[in-house]
């Protein structure tokens, strides 16, 4: 049976493949891993700032939260707009289009494959974080775990989803790239990568709540760390998020096809 | 197999991708198989492929085997017989080992022929090929098609085929499509188009003795007379009457009546860019 045109044997042979084609790229995707350690300068400058007292979280906490921050950013990073790009500029695109499938799910794959190699690299950094910070170290509950696993999940979700609105206007400018630029600017600063959402104004939280960027770090991020954290509002938000985005990237999509002139071949 | 003929930019590959439902037709309406290629359905997606010379769907730092796993699963192919067209495919195509190699360490050759075989491997009914032999050497274009050739014999698959190498039309295509400046100019066989570009057929001559040019009078129009060397072009209804009078004239050493090369008529008919 097929659900979105996928069934468990297109799954395996798509993960397969696409964990096969990411390990080639083991070398780089270690230092995209290494890349991604922002969360921990800004704990090194939230630590020795006198403002931390305006963040709600203690020592520990702030250091879990971080930590938590940079992990739900190892899985939840997108970057299928410059992967869709390329492939739409070079005429890739065009058999992709004439298979019995959703061109997305490769997408979904790569991020998937691409995740699983970055794996081992995120635990050796969280390892290392906990040898200098031992007092940070903390296991979290099955639960919790599983919860945090699920809200990253949708965190990636909700960035996948953002970055095909994006991509699907490749159909009509072939820059589209420079626009998921302008919305790297809000991530950075309304997501929690720099600072808990705790660290703006109770107006300014009030309005980015209804914004998609607290969803894709900070509430997975104080998941995972097990801060206090509205749960049901949290996965309400997400769902509803996903819910939105799902059918303004297939409506995109089915446009963008219809005006696609197969760039390149 | 059905050749399809174009000057540059005269609007095949376009074709193509409006056949296999990449574009949308402004206007008209297109029909593949008893669907509307546009709307790309399923059923309508397991029946074609759709090969463009250099662009490639195999993953380039993987062996094509892994692509080839995916493809099969993507068509619902089962395991069992995926294996069995792997191996026919394959042995048509002289792959061995090439298919657990990854992509990037293939010859351009290597990596048509496994792209090929990743395009046929759901054993599509209608084949659009876009200049299957594109910067393949010699060898390779002939191995490519004796593949195209075979497996068309053996499956009874439609082919569309384009290329800028007449080779490839002649030896395939008994049915030729021309277009020109986005007018279908021709649809027939390759011999008929022939005849329609150059209906005359060329003479050539090598004499015992040389001959001054008004001695061909009446014969046809006189191409070019370099000594003993004479080149004709002769209405094909007064060829019999003209080579009779030749023989009866003239002391001659050789006699050639041929067509002229299509590639040579096609290029001179797209360099001169009107009919």
């Amino acid at each position: 049976m097929r659900i979105f045109g996928l069934n468990r044997r297109i799954v395996r042979a798509l993960l397969g493949s696409q964990y096969a084609h990411m390990l080639e790229y083991r070398a780089e995707i270690a230092l995209w891993a290494l890349s991604g350690v922002l969360p921990f300068i800004m704990l090194s400058l939230w630590s020795g700032s006198d403002a931390r007292s305006q963040l709600g979280l203690d020592g520990v906490a702030l250091d879990r939260y971080f930590l938590s921050a940079f992990l739900v950013r190892q899985f939840s990073v997108v970057w299928m707009v410059y992967a869709f790009e390329e492939d739409a500029l070079l005429g890739r695109l065009s058999p992709y289009l004439l298979q019995p499938l959703h061109p997305l799910w490769r997408y979904v794959a790569s991020h998937l494959g691409e995740q699983l190699t970055r794996l081992p690299f995120a635990a050796g950094i969280a390892g290392v974080f906990f040898l200098i910070q031992p007092q940070a170290f903390w296991i979290p509950s099955l639960g919790g775990f599983l919860l945090a696993w699920i809200a990253t999940w949708m965190a990636f979700a909700i960035a996948f989803l953002l970055q095909s609105l994006i991509a699907s206007l490749c159909f009509w400018s072939e820059k589209a790239t420079a626009l998921e630029r302008l919305l790297f600017l809000p991530f950075l600063f309304l997501s929690g990568l720099l600072a808990p959402l705790t660290a703006f104004p109770p107006a300014v939280q009030a309005w980015v709540r209804w914004t998609p960027f607290p969803y894709l770090i900070d509430f997975p991020a104080r998941v995972l760390s097990g801060d206090p954290v509205d749960l049901a509002a949290g996965f309400a938000a997400q769902l509803a998020w996903v819910g939105l985005l799902l059918p303004l990237v297939l409506v995109l999509w089915r446009a963008g096809v219809r005006r696609y002139s197969a760039m390149g071949a | 197999m059905v050749g399809f003929l174009g000057a540059n930019g005269a609007g095949k590959t376009t074709t193509l991708k409006m056949l296999c439902g990449l574009i949308y037709p402004s206007s008209g309406q297109v029909l593949v198989a008893g669907h509307q290629p546009q709307r790309r359905h399923p059923d309508f997606l397991r029946r074609i492929t759709l090969v463009m010379g250099q662009k490639q769907q195999l993953i380039w730092d993987l062996p094509p085997m892994d692509s080839l796993r995916v493809n099969a699963a993507v068509y619902g192919i089962p395991d069992r017989v995926a294996s069995r067209r792997i191996a026919e495919l394959s042995d048509l195509l002289e792959l061995g080992e090439e298919l657990t190699r990854p992509v990037r360490k293939l010859s351009l050759g290597q990596r048509m022929k496994a792209e090929l075989l990743a395009a046929l491997l759901h054993e599509p009914e209608v084949l659009f090929l876009d200049e299957p032999t594109l910067g393949l050497d010699v060898n390779a274009q002939l191995r490519v098609r004796q593949f195209l050739a075979e497996y068309n014999r053996r499956t009874g698959a439609t082919i569309l085929l384009t290329s800028h190498y007449m080779a490839d039309i002649t030896a395939l295509c008994p049915r030729v499509l021309l277009i020109h400046q986005g007018q279908l100019f021709h649809d027939g066989p390759l011999d008929r188009l022939t005849s329609r570009l150059a209906p005359e057929r060329h003479v050539r001559l090598e004499l015992e003795q040389p001959a001054p040019a008004e001695a061909f009078n009446g014969l046809g129009h006189l191409d070019s007379l370099e000594n003993c060397e004479v080149n004709l072009r002769v209405d094909p209804a007064s060829l019999t009457r003209v080579l009779a009078q030749i023989l009866e004239r003239f002391e001659v050493r050789d006699l050639e009546v041929n067509d002229p090369p299509i590639d040579q008529l096609i290029g001179e008919l797209f360099r001169q860019g009107s009919l």
